[in-house]
């Protein structure tokens, strides 16, 4: 078990505060926390999934756009972000894993540190039409 | 691999009848290995008293800066050594994302602050570390950054007989709900995993910490939280408050130490006392 870079030990603890949807990949695009709003609309609890590789996650989460087309998963806004190094955003449709669909938007940024060090990726997300 | 302390004092130099016993002068440490090389960490002011102490011949000083707080930079420009054209100083330190590490010295080596420009120093050499390894002479050196303000690293110094973590400001705790947490997602984790011997910041009390999180360092009780998770097999307490006397050191200590009841020995850092690894 390798300890994190402490750029992304501590982009956790601030999204473990706060109120919006946070999900956090390593550069290999491994899922290696999400925070507890974005639980809600995942269906799951971090705890329960734990970390997992970056198809699996981009698979789990069932994304369709508004006809119901399932999308290429490389054109997901955080698949975008770690392999273009830049930000990216999109409107789509998920199945959480408690099995309820919702339409959410999201944001990626990636996580680039000194000295060129790439640390991976966030992406903050939420479901627009549901406040 | 011998340690010796130097200094201990967090934040600013604090001499006086009722420091003299742990020391008042800011963190300074020195590490000699078995073969006779040496390493030197962090300039406190400390550092003078070591370089004036050091015998003539050498001709390479290694000084590793965790970071560029005063506390631990403000005794470089008093280290002899740095001024004998004869020696070669190599200095380690981080840089930030936007400064090299020479950039940022130069900020308090050079005038208004400090009369002599670093570009006058002889035989300098600067090295920048963040996440990363070295070899120094016969000591095998891992740095990584650490949860403290501004870009900071500790250090992880092996060799072949023993392991040295040295983490004088280092504030894990921070936003951890229930410190400590995984080992994995705990700041200075890998430094100090299965050390010999873990100096580690241990500045507040817990009521002190309370008012003072985020400012980068720890409570004595988060030290020895840390040390037990790190599974260290020894561990000394640095970077005392400069309002903790040596009475508050000893009570404080005690009263740590008997609430956490670590498997492994603990004692408060003091100036003079040397560690056999």
């Amino acid at each position: 078990m390798s300890q994190k870079p402490i750029e992304l030990i501590l982009t956790r603890q601030l999204a473990t505060y706060l109120a919006m949807p946070v999900f956090i990949v390593d550069p290999a695009g491994t899922l290696v926390f999400y925070n507890e709003p974005a639980e809600r609309i995942l269906g799951r609890r971090f705890e329960e999934t734990g970390e997992m590789p970056v198809d699996e996650w981009s698979r789990a989460f069932a994304p369709t756009d508004d006809a119901g087309a399932p999308l290429a998963l490389e054109a997901l806004p955080l698949r975008v972000t770690l392999a273009e190094h830049r930000p990216a955003s999109g409107i789509f449709w998920i199945t959480g894993l408690d099995g309820v669909r919702r339409r959410i938007e999201t944001i990626a940024i990636p996580l680039l540190a000194a000295a060129g060090r790439d640390l991976g990726a966030l992406a903050i997300f939420w479901e627009p039409w549901a406040r | 691999m011998t340690i010796t302390i130097w200094g201990v004092r967090g934040s600013v130099a604090s001499p006086g009848a009722e420091t003299a016993r742990y020391g008042g002068n800011t963190s300074c440490v020195e590490v000699r290995g078995a073969r006779g090389g040496m390493l030197v960490l962090d300039a406190g002011t400390g550092i003078r008293r070591l370089g004036a102490s050091l015998p003539g011949g050498f001709r390479r000083v290694d000084v590793l800066l965790t970071h560029l707080h005063m506390d631990h930079i403000q005794g470089l420009g008093f280290f002899a050594p740095l001024f004998d054209a004869g020696i070669e100083t190599h200095l380690w330190g981080p840089a930030s994302a936007a400064l090299d590490l020479r950039s940022r010295l130069v900020r308090y080596f050079s005038p208004p602050l400090f009369p002599v420009h670093l570009r006058d120093v002889p035989g300098l050499v600067l090295h920048e570390v963040s996440d990363g390894v070295a070899d120094v002479g016969e000591f095998h050196v891992r740095s990584a950054l650490v949860c403290h303000p501004g870009p900071t690293v500790g250090y992880r110094i092996t060799t072949a007989n023993a392991t040295f973590t040295y983490l004088p400001d280092h504030e894990p705790a921070l936003g951890v709900p229930s410190f400590p947490g995984e080992p994995d997602w705990t700041s200075g984790h890998a430094l100090a995993a299965g050390a010999d011997l873990l100096l580690h910041d241990a500045q507040y009390t817990d009521a002190e910490y309370v008012d003072r999180a985020g400012w980068g360092h720890s409570a004595i009780a988060h030290a020895l939280a840390f040390a037990r998770l790190a599974d260290v097999k020894r561990l000394v307490t640095f970077h005392h408050d400069p309002s903790h006397d040596d009475a508050a050191i000893d009570r404080l200590t005690a009263e740590a130490v008997a609430a956490a009841k670590p498997p492994f020995p603990v004692t408060a850092g003091a100036e003079g006392a040397v560690f056999d690894l």
